[in-house]
C-alpha cells in the first residue's frame, strides 16, 4: 500500500511572529522555518504504517520555492521514501494546493494521503477537505486513531462531542489530530541516508494546475492587546457585566 | 526562544566566527553542510528539550537510591538514555566504517550543549559512554573493540573511567589497586576506587569500567600504571553477557549537586576473582586516560559554561518580568514599579553573566573547531594550540560558570535562593566543575608547569599570533579602536609576565615560578576570553546592522570584558612577575 503525506512549510512555532511593516504579510524574513507539526504528525503516522509492515512505500510532497526542499528532506529523514517539490514561487491558497494534491493523487495512486489538519501559519483547515470533494475520496478528519483493516480504514476523529470513529473505504483521505502520535526525531543516519534519497521536482503547470489566488488579502494587523482586567464587587455585577457590557448572556 | 541557549548566538558561533560551513572541505566531513547540521542540531535540541529537561529537577530531589544490592534511578532518566542512544548521537562522531557518523566536533559540541544546559547530571552518563569507547577505540586490541564498542555505541552498555582512590585523588602516581597476572593471560583486578560516576546505574545491562592500576612488580608513580577493562558482566566471545564479575557496588556518595549522575565506591576483587583486560601496552594506562581526559575536560567546560548560560537565561527572563522599584530619580510612590532589568545593579549582573557564558561557550567551540582542524586536517599547529588551551577551556568556564549562576541567584533574590526556582540547583549542579576532571589547581600547573613550554613554546606563539591577527581586523571598525587599544596595550605587559616566568623555570627555580599558578590561569584566561571577545565584536559587526539589539549586546559585552575584566587581571600581574610569596611562605603554624 502506498501512502502520500502532503507536508507543508510553515514559520517555526517558536518564532514569535511578526507583521511586515506595510500590513501586507507576516515578516518571514531571516525567520526561523520548520515542518508544520500537524505534517509531522502525518509524516510520523505513516512512517508507523510501514513499519508495522501496513504500508509499502510513504512518498512525501510538498508546494512552495526551493526552500521547501528543507522539509521534504526532514520529512525524508523521520521516514519518508521519496519526495515531490511541486516548485512555484506563488503562495497557492487552499483550494489551488488541493487542486495540485488531487494531480500527485492521479499520478501515484496512493491508497491513503494523509495530511495535517491544518497548518500553523495560516490554520485555515481546508485542504484535506476540499481535496476529498475533488477526488471524491472518502475522508476521515481530525483523527486520533488510524487502523487500516483490509481494503477500509477505521479513523477515529476528534470531535467536539468526543470521539468518532468512521470507517472509509479505500483509498482515502486522513487528516491529523495533535493526539494522532508523537513524532520522532530525525536519527543523524537517517538525516544523512535522506540525501540520498529520491526527490523530484515538477511544476503545476506540469500537473496541468493554475496556482493564481482566488483569494486577495487587504491587510494583515496583529490582535489587539489583551486590556487589563477589572474586579468586580458581586455576581450581580458580573452578570450585568456580561450582559449589558460584554453582551455574551 | 529555547530556554537553553539563545539559538542566534549558537548559530552566530558555528557559523561565522569558527566556520562550521567550511568544514565540509575536509573529506572527512564532505558529506556535510549547513543544512544537515541544521537537522542535527534541531534532534539535539528536540531530544534535550522534551526527554532530558523535563526531569531536571526531579532527579535531583530523587537522587539514586541503594538497596544494598541494587541502584535504583528515575524512570525518565532510562527514557532519555535510550532516545540519546537511538538518535545515533553516542555514535555521532565515530568514523562511517565503525557505525559513526564521523558528525565534526564543533557541530557535535553545539549539540552537547542543549544536553549541558537542559540536565548535565542525566548527560554525565552518555558523555561517559561516548568518551570511554573513544578510548577504546584508540589504544584497545582488535578483539576488544569488536566485543565492547558496538554495544557501548548503541546504548546497550555504559562507559566509566576509574581513576580515583579513597586516599588517591589529584596525585595519580600514587594509586594502589593491584593487577596481578593470571594464567589464563589476562589479569585480576584488586582494590577500591571512589566518586565513579556511573560507576553503578539501571540503565544499561552492562557497565565497562576503564580502570587505572599497577601490576604487581610494576614500578611506583606514573610510569607503573595500566589500564583495565573492567566490565560488570563478563562476556562470551559472542558479546553476550556471561558471569558477574567481581566489582561490587560498595556505596553511594551524596553530593551536593549533579545528584542525577550516581557517584560510587567501587569495590575490585573483594572474592579475588574481578577480571581486567590489559589495554595497549603496560604501563601507559595515565597516558591512555588523558586521552580520555583531555576530551572530558573540554566537556566539563561545555558543561560549565551551559549551566552558567541556562541560568543567564532564567535570570534574564525573570529580571524583564518582574516589576519592582522605581528609578532614583523617581519619587512618586503611584507610578508603575520598573522591572528590575531597568535598574542598574541588575543590568551589571546581566551582563556579567552574558560576558562569561557567551565567552565560555565560544571558549569551548573554538576548541571544538580545533580538534578538527587537528584531526580532520592534519593540522598539527592546531593540536599543539589545542593542547595549550585545553586547561583554559576546562577552568574558564569552571570558576565564572558557577560565579554566573551565584549572580543568578542574586538577580532572583529570595526567589532565587528557593526550589521552586532552577538556578539554586544550576549552582550546585555548577560547583562540580572546578573539582572533577582535574581541579583548577591542577589545570593551574599543567598550564604554567607544562603547556606554555611544550613544543618550544609554539603553542603560546600560535596564541599571540592568532591574538593579534583577531586586533588587526577588529581595528579596522572604528567602533572597536579604544577596546582594540586598551587590549593591545595590556597584552604587553602580560605577554612580558609570561617572559619573566619562563625564564624563572628555566633558571629551575619551579616552586617559586608555579607557587602563583592558580592566580596566573585565572589572568591568563581573562586575556584569552578577551581575546574571543575581540573576535566575536568584529564579526558580530561584520554581519547585522547598526541597529540591531543583538550587535549591541555583544558590543557591550566586550567592552565589559576589556573594560572591567581584563583591568582585574592587569592588576595581578605584578604581584606575579614579582613572585610575590604572601601565601607561599606561610608555615601551617601560622594558619
Amino acid at each position: 500500500m502506498k501512502v502520500l503525506v502532503a507536508v507543508k512549510r510553515v514559520i517555526d512555532y517558536n518564532v514569535k511572529v511578526r507583521v511586515k511593516a506595510d500590513q501586507s504579510d507576516v515578516d518571514l524574513a531571516n525567520v526561523k522555518m520548520a515542518l508544520n507539526p500537524f505534517c509531522e504528525i502525518a509524516v510520523e503516522e505513516a512512517v508507523r504504517l510501514k513499519e508495522a509492515g501496513v504500508a509499502s512505500e510513504v512518498v512525501v510532497v510538498s508546494i512552495g520555492p526551493k526552500a521547501v526542499q528543507e522539509q521534504l528532506r526532514t520529512a525524508l529523514a523521520l521516514g519518508g521514501d521519496r519526495a515531490i517539490h511541486i516548485d512555484t514561487e506563488e503562495l497557492p491558497d487552499s483550494l489551488a494546493v488541493a487542486k495540485l494534491l488531487k494531480a500527485v493523487v492521479a499520478q501515484e495512486q496512493p491508497q491513503l494521503v494523509i495530511l495535517g489538519k491544518q497548518a500553523i501559519d495560516s490554520d485555515n483547515n481546508q485542504t484535506g477537505q476540499m481535496l476529498g470533494a475533488l477526488t471524491g475520496m472518502p475522508q476521515g478528519t481530525f483523527a486520533s486513531k488510524v487502523a487500516v483493516d483490509g481494503s477500509s480504514v477505521n479513523v477515529t476523529r476528534e470531535v467536539d462531542g468526543g470521539l468518532q470513529t468512521v470507517k472509509l473505504q479505500l483509498p482515502a483521505i486522513v487528516t491529523t489530530d495533535l493526539r494522532l502520535n508523537e513524532p520522532r526525531y530525525a536519527s543523524l543516519p537517517n538525516i544523512m541516508k535522506a540525501k540520498k534519497k529520491p526527490l523530484d521536482v515538477t511544476t503545476p503547470a506540469d500537473l496541468g494546475v493554475s496556482v493564481a489566488r482566488t483569494v486577495k488579502v487587504l491587510k494583515v494587523e496583529a490582535p489587539a492587546e489583551r486590556s487589563a482586567g477589572v474586579k468586580v464587587a458581586s455576581v450581580a455585577e458580573l452578570v450585568d457585566k456580561l450582559k449589558n457590557e460584554a453582551k455574551v448572556i | 526562544m529555547s530556554r537553553l541557549v539563545a539559538e542566534r548566538d549558537l548559530e552566530f558561533l558555528l557559523y561565522q566566527v569558527f566556520g562550521a560551513e567550511q568544514l565540509s572541505q575536509y573529506p572527512r566531513y564532505s558529506d556535510y553542510d549547513r543544512e544537515s547540521f541544521a537537522q542535527i542540531l534541531a534532534t539535539a535540541k528536540g531530544v534535550a528539550e522534551d526527554y532530558f529537561l523535563p526531569h531536571f529537577q526531579q532527579a535531583d530531589a530523587h537522587e539514586p537510591q541503594f538497596d544494598g544490592s541494587t541502584v535504583t534511578t528515575i524512570a525518565a532518566l532510562k527514557v532519555a538514555w535510550q532516545q540519546f542512544a537511538d538518535t545515533g548521537l553516542l555514535s555521532a562522531r565515530q568514523d562511517y566504517e565503525h557505525g559513526g557518523m564521523q558528525l565534526p566536533a564543533l557541530v557535535h559540541m553545539a549539540c552537547n550543549a542543549y544536553f549541558m544546559a537542559a540536565n548535565p547530571a542525566s548527560a554525565a552518563y552518555p558523555f561517559l559512554t561516548s568518551a570511554a569507547a573513544n578510548v577504546i577505540r584508540a589504544f584497545g586490541s582488535s578483539a576488544q573493540q569488536q566485543l565492547y564498542l558496538p554495544a557501548m555505541l548503541d546504548g546497550r552498555f555504559a562507559g566509566t573511567m576509574a581513576l580515583t582512590e579513597p586516599d588517591v585523588g589529584s596525585s595519580l602516581g600514587d594509586l594502589t589497586t593491584k593487577a596481578i597476572k593470571h594464567r589464563d593471560g589476562n589479569y585480576r583486578i584488586k582494590g577500591q576506587k571512589m566518586y565513579i560516576s556511573g560507576g553503578d546505574q539501571d540503565l544499561t545491562e552492562n557497565i565497562v569500567h576503564l580502570v587505572l592500576a599497577r601490576i604487581e612488580g610494576a614500578p611506583i608513580g606514573v610510569k607503573g600504571i595500566s589500564m583495565f577493562i573492567v566490565p560488570k558482566f563478563r562476556l562470551h566471545e559472542d558479546g553476550s553477557l556471561a558471569a558477574r564479575n567481581d566489582v561490587q557496588l560498595a556505596g553511594l556518595l551524596h553530593k551536593m549537586g549533579y545528584r542525577g549522575t550516581t557517584s560510587t565506591v567501587l569495590s575490585f576483587g573483594e572474592q579475588d576473582d574481578c577480571h581486567g583486560y590489559l589495554v595497549g601496552e603496560a604501563g601507559q594506562g595515565l597516558s591512555y586516560m588523558f586521552k580520555m581526559m583531555n576530551e572530558a575536560r573540554i566537556g566539563v567546560g561545555l558543561g560549565a559554561a551551559m549551566i552558567g548560560y541556562r541560568g543567564y537565561l532564567e535570570s534574564l527572563a525573570y529580571a524583564k518580568d518582574r516589576p519592582q522599584g522605581r528609578a532614583p530619580t523617581n519619587k512618586d510612590p503611584a507610578s508603575k514599579p520598573l522591572a528590575i532589568v531597568e535598574h542598574a545593579d541588575v543590568k551589571r549582573m546581566l551582563l556579567q553573566q552574558k560576558t562569561y557564558v557567551e565567552g565560555g561557550l565560544a571558549l569551548c567551540l573554538l576548541a571544538a573547531r580545533l580538534v578538527d582542524d587537528h584531526e580532520a586536517n592534519h593540522d598539527e599547529d592546531a593540536g599543539i594550540l589545542l593542547d595549550l588551551l585545553t586547561p583554559i577551556v576546562k577552568s574558564y568556564p569552571s570558576y565564572y560558570g558557577p560565579k554566573a549562576n551565584d549572580l543568578a541567584i542574586q538577580v532572583l533574590g529570595g526567589a532565587g535562593y528557593i526550589r521552586e526556582y532552577p538556578v539554586e540547583q544550576l549552582y550546585r549542579d555548577n560547583r562540580l566543575n572546578p573539582i572533577h576532571e582535574g581541579t583548577h589547581g591542577i589545570q593551574s600547573l599543567d598550564l604554567l608547569g607544562r603547556k606554555l613550554w611544550q613544543h618550544q613554546g609554539r603553542g603560546q606563539k600560535l596564541l599571540f599570533q592568532r591574538m593579534q591577527a583577531t586586533l588587526q581586523q577588529a581595528q579596522q571598525h572604528s567602533q572597536l579602536q579604544p577596546l582594540c587599544a586598551q587590549y593591545g596595550q595590556s597584552l604587553q605587559k602580560f605577554m612580558h609576565t609570561v617572559l619573566t616566568l619562563g625564564q624563572t623555570l628555566q633558571q629551575g627555580e619551579v616552586d617559586k615560578a608555579l607557587a602563583n599558578s592558580a592566580i596566573f590561569l585565572d589572568v591568563m584566561s581573562q586575556y584569552v576570553v578577551g581575546w574571543l571577545w575581540l573576535e566575536m565584536a568584529q564579526q558580530a559587526l561584520a554581519s547585522s546592522s547598526a541597529d540591531d539589539p543583538w550587535l549591541q549586546g555583544k558590543l557591550h559585552a566586550a567592552r565589559y570584558q576589556i573594560e572591567w575584566e581584563l583591568p582585574l587581571a592587569e592588576a595581578q600581574l605584578p604581584q606575579l612577575q614579582s613572585f610575590n610569596d604572601s601565601w607561599a611562605s606561610m608555615q601551617r603554624d601560622w594558619f
